[in-house]
């Protein structure tokens, strides 16, 4: 019930600020379609929490401050082997351990890993994570955890 | 300032339709593809600054959407035979 | 302050700019495909987000800024999804990576021939 909510209210607010008109005629038409979406969705057996993270809310937002922190980091070391040309990169191909308990913190972790350019996670099998990294430097950095550490406090 | 932004997001959109022409693996065109889709955003986004009419948004979002469902859909097919041969092809002389 | 907020807008696009031609000189210039990916990744999040930041400071209605918000969290969710369903379709089709000590030897060989 808590993830229906949840939908409704997700939903609700972007129909608001998608169509920026609040006249009733609109209004009740928006409430259909959102109920209409929240039938299909109950139908497809898809609103559980794994796709509404109710539970994850409160530790996301710092999370995601410490990531574009990253983010702005390794883009500036991509940018610039980009243009120092081809022969200072040192693409390599390794895997990582996740060591996230829950299917929603490992798919955290990837998409982490793939979001921030110079790191991309080719596959997902079980515990470990095969990474394509553009410089060596980027799998040193995996490897020393601390992303790892930190989906893990957001998890728990 | 933003017509200088959208001439900046045109040239990269010429860019990505090169390496979509020349790129030698299937892999590299729905590279270019995905990367021209995301920058038509942007270009959408702009040019609705730039003729003051920031109801170009709406389209945006909707590209947005649009583009990547097109990547997920055409990679659904990829455990067809026809993907594997041109990657096998392609990889002993192309880089 | 309007100045300064315009300057602050033009700063954005300018290095969103400055990002988003980078990476697409990384898509011609990168030996293969996957690290090719690498240079979109540039592209798709530091690039379009500041852009959009750009457009964020110069607007003033705040369904605008609502829907600039809007595309830039979607082009941060769907990216990455997009990028790794790409990279293991490749993955599992058998396309090699080129890794780091075969690749000198074909740049050097690529760059000879030109």
């Amino acid at each position: 019930m808590r993830h229906t909510i949840n939908l409704f209210l997700m939903l609700a607010a972007f129909w608001l600020l998608n169509s920026g008109h609040y006249s009733v005629l609109m209004l009740s038409l928006g409430l259909g379609s959102i109920v209409l979406i929240l039938f299909i969705a109950h139908r497809m057996d898809v609103v559980d929490h794994e796709s509404q993270p109710v539970h994850l809310s409160t530790k996301l937002p710092s999370y995601f401050f410490w990531l574009l922190k990253e983010l702005i980091l390794a883009n500036i070391s991509v940018v610039k082997h980009i243009w120092l040309g081809n022969s200072s990169i040192s693409p390599t191909l390794t895997t990582v351990k996740a060591s996230q308990k829950t299917d929603v913190g490992k798919v955290i972790y990837a998409n982490s890993i793939t979001l921030t350019p110079g790191t991309i996670a080719v596959d997902l099998v079980g515990d470990k994570i095969m990474v394509h990294a553009l410089l060596e430097e980027n799998i040193q950095a995996l490897e020393t955890g601390e992303m790892n550490r930190r989906v893990c406090q957001v998890e728990n | 300032m933003l017509i200088g932004a959208t001439l900046a997001i045109l040239v990269v959109m010429i860019l990505a339709i090169i390496r979509g022409i020349i790129g030698p693996t299937l892999y590299d065109r729905i590279l270019a593809v995905n990367m021209f889709g995301t920058k038509t955003v942007l270009l959408i986004a702009l040019l609705g600054f730039v003729m003051g009419r920031p109801e170009f948004l709406d389209i945006a979002i909707v590209y947005a959407l649009i583009n990547f469902i097109s990547v997920v859909g055409v990679l659904r097919y990829s455990d067809s035979f026809a993907f594997k041969q041109p990657a096998e092809e392609n990889q002993p002389e192309e880089p | 302050m309007d100045v300064a907020i315009e300057i602050m807008s033009a700063i954005c696009l300018l290095i969103g700019s400055f990002l988003c031609v980078s990476g697409g000189v990384g898509v011609l210039r990168f030996p293969d495909f996957y690290t090719r990916m690498h240079a979109v990744g540039v592209t798709d999040t530091l690039g379009a987000g500041m852009i959009l930041i750009g457009l964020m400071l110069q607007s003033q209605d705040i369904l605008v800024i609502a829907k600039l918000v809007m595309i830039l969290l979607m082009t941060l969710f769907i990216n990455p999804t997009a990028s790794h369903a790409l990279a293991k379709a490749a993955i599992h089709n058998g396309l090699k990576p080129v890794l780091d000590n075969k690749e000198r030897n074909n740049t050097e060989s690529e760059s000879s021939s030109r």
